[in-house]
């Protein structure tokens, strides 16, 4: 009777999630930098629009495309530029993932270049002297494998991971931050939001400026900092209102805080 | 008659809930059975004793070397126990033959304090106070020395409060027949002592080697997480366990198998661990019988 019960339950259940998942639910797939993010937002978008349902699935960007295309998705989540064979879609960015070099508050060294940025994690600078700074041999804070911030710096500087020779592999931003807050010739580079954070809170840290470009929200937002990647949405044709509802409310700057609380950086206004 | 039946009842109760409990170890063993697969099949198992660097990452030459970091736990282990040992071990014959009772009970109570503190509050401090200090002498102070003396501190407690325990079972009757014989407290504690408590304190120690190898938390924040072969205790290290660490929640299909296999690894070594130290047990209960 009890086992019969319980059947009975798991069926409605059953039942009611497939019926749910009619033209009011809004399927989104892909990056998993960009799937965090996305489900806060669904819930958020769920208690103000009752009745709508969202959902999130993870895969990497690539799913993203691939669901897109296909159709299995309203919305693919990437985490980079559309790629020219990919022109069938159309890509609506909703923020942006910006790195930035951090080193200690009172290192002189500020600004760094491309060049010199590989050079040091490369091993090919090792001294903080070659950079106009103290004569103290550079501690290279490196990210672990897999960790999209890696993942962005090497497409920035074109590196190999088997290139870089590191000190220290840190995991978290905040364990890269703390890096640099005890050793003074550490260089590390996080996602800009946690760095610039931490040092508006006083932590002896500061953003470096890279290829003369400041480590600024505005200048994130505005595309003009170099190591960053955009954080979108693609679609295919054309969508249902539902789906344009929840792509406005995504970027509506009422919800700025939910792009913020994740260290992404928002659009500009 | 109703007293054999609650009898059946408990004894497939209890037998049960034993089963299960032991079965654990074998679902566990199972899921990164499964887990490994994919690597396994790729015949990557030679490569993990064989490549020079661990960079599975790479897209030019991915490289799979698990030795290092075999390496490091191992060292990590090994400074450890080094520190925790004689410490755990003087203090528990300081507890149980000098200190007066009174003071026996705080320094009992401290201990177990130590034993409660959350092993990433250890790894926060060492990042903050230990590292700078090892920093000053040689950069980049995240490295071998700093883990070795973070985790020996974890286990501390383990050595002491189990030598100690260890100790306090030791029959009053020997020490008062040393006394009777006239022996001083050196030659109680060298010669009737610690012998009597020997395997419990080797228990102890060998309790403290598989925390050790399985302490994760406080051990990344401090070790510097390089994958190489060390070669001062001022290098940075990687214990096979913070390699999971850092990288499982984020490592993709055949990474993810790597870190699989690199767990099944970690745990073959704990079990020749605990079989080895089940042998000895069985050696150390034959001798004293």
């Amino acid at each position: 009777m009890r086992i019969a019960l319980l059947f009975l339950v798991i069926a409605i259940g059953l039942v009611s999630c497939s019926g749910k998942r009619s033209e009011d639910t809004i399927v989104l797939t892909g990056s998993s930098t960009v799937a965090p993010l996305v489900a806060d937002a669904a819930m958020r978008f769920e208690k103000t629009h009752p009745g709508r349902r969202v959902e999130v699935q993870t895969g990497g960007s690539s799913r993203g495309i691939a669901d897109a295309l296909s159709g299995r998705a309203i919305f693919g989540m990437i985490s980079r530029e559309l790629k020219p064979d990919e022109a069938a879609l159309t890509a609506h960015r909703i923020a942006i993932d910006g790195i930035g070099v951090i080193v200690h508050r009172d290192n002189p060294v500020s600004a760094f270049t491309r060049e010199d940025l590989i050079n040091i994690y490369t091993g090919k600078i090792s001294n903080w002297k070659s950079l106009e700074g103290n004569d103290a041999p550079i501690t290279v804070a490196n990210k672990a494998e897999g960790r999209a911030t890696l993942e962005v710096f090497l497409e920035y500087t074109g590196l190999d991971s088997a290139d870089i020779v590191a000190s220290i592999v840190v995991g978290e931003n905040q364990q890269a931050i703390r890096t640099v807050v005890v050793d003074p010739n550490a260089i590390a580079y996080v996602s800009i939001g946690a760095a610039a954070n931490e040092a508006a809170a006083g932590t002896p840290v500061k953003l470096a400026s890279c290829d003369g470009v400041e480590p600024t929200r505005e200048n994130v937002a505005a595309g003009k900092f170099p190591i960053m990647r955009p954080l979108q949405l693609v679609t295919r044709g054309e969508i249902p209102a539902s789906a344009h509802e929840f792509l406005d409310f995504l970027t509506a700057p009422a919800n700025r805080d939910l792009i913020e609380s994740h260290l992404y950086v928002p659009l500009a206004e | 008659m109703s007293r054999s039946r609650s009898d059946i009842i408990l004894r497939a109760g209890l037998g049960t809930l034993a089963c299960l409990s032991g079965s654990v170890v074998l679902f566990i063993l199972f899921f990164l059975l499964a887990g490994a697969m994919p690597a396994l099949r790729d015949g990557v198992l030679p490569r993990l004793f064989l490549d020079d660097f661990w960079q599975p990452g790479s897209q030019r030459d991915p490289q799979f070397a698990l030795l290092p970091m075999l390496a490091g736990s191992i060292l990590v282990t090994a400074l450890a126990i080094l520190i925790a040992a004689p410490l755990g071990i003087a203090g528990a014959i300081f507890h149980r033959f000098y200190l007066p009772p009174r003071f026996a009970a705080w320094n009992e109570r401290a201990l177990e304090l130590l034993a409660g503190v959350p092993s990433v509050v250890f790894g926060f401090w060492g990042l903050t106070v230990l590292v700078p200090l090892i920093n000053r002498l040689q950069p980049p102070g995240q490295s071998l020395l700093a883990a070795g003396l973070v985790l020996g501190l974890m286990i501390l407690p383990t050595v002491a409060l189990t030598s100690q325990s260890a100790l306090r079972a030791v029959p009053g009757a020997q020490l008062l027949a040393a006394a009777g014989l006239g022996l001083g407290r050196v030659a109680t504690v060298f010669h009737i002592a610690l012998p009597a408590a020997r395997p419990g304190i080797v228990a102890g120690v060998l309790l403290a080697v598989a925390r050790a190898v399985g302490e994760t938390m406080a051990v990344v924040m401090v070790c510097g997480n390089i994958a190489k072969f060390p070669q001062s205790i001022f290098d940075p290290v990687r214990p096979v366990t913070a390699t999971i660490a850092l990288e499982m929640g984020y490592a993709t299909s055949s990474h993810k198998a790597l870190l699989f296999t690199a767990a099944l690894v970690l745990v073959l070594l704990s079990a020749a661990l605990v079989g080895w130290l089940a042998f000895r047990k069985g050696n150390d209960d034959a001798v004293v019988n």
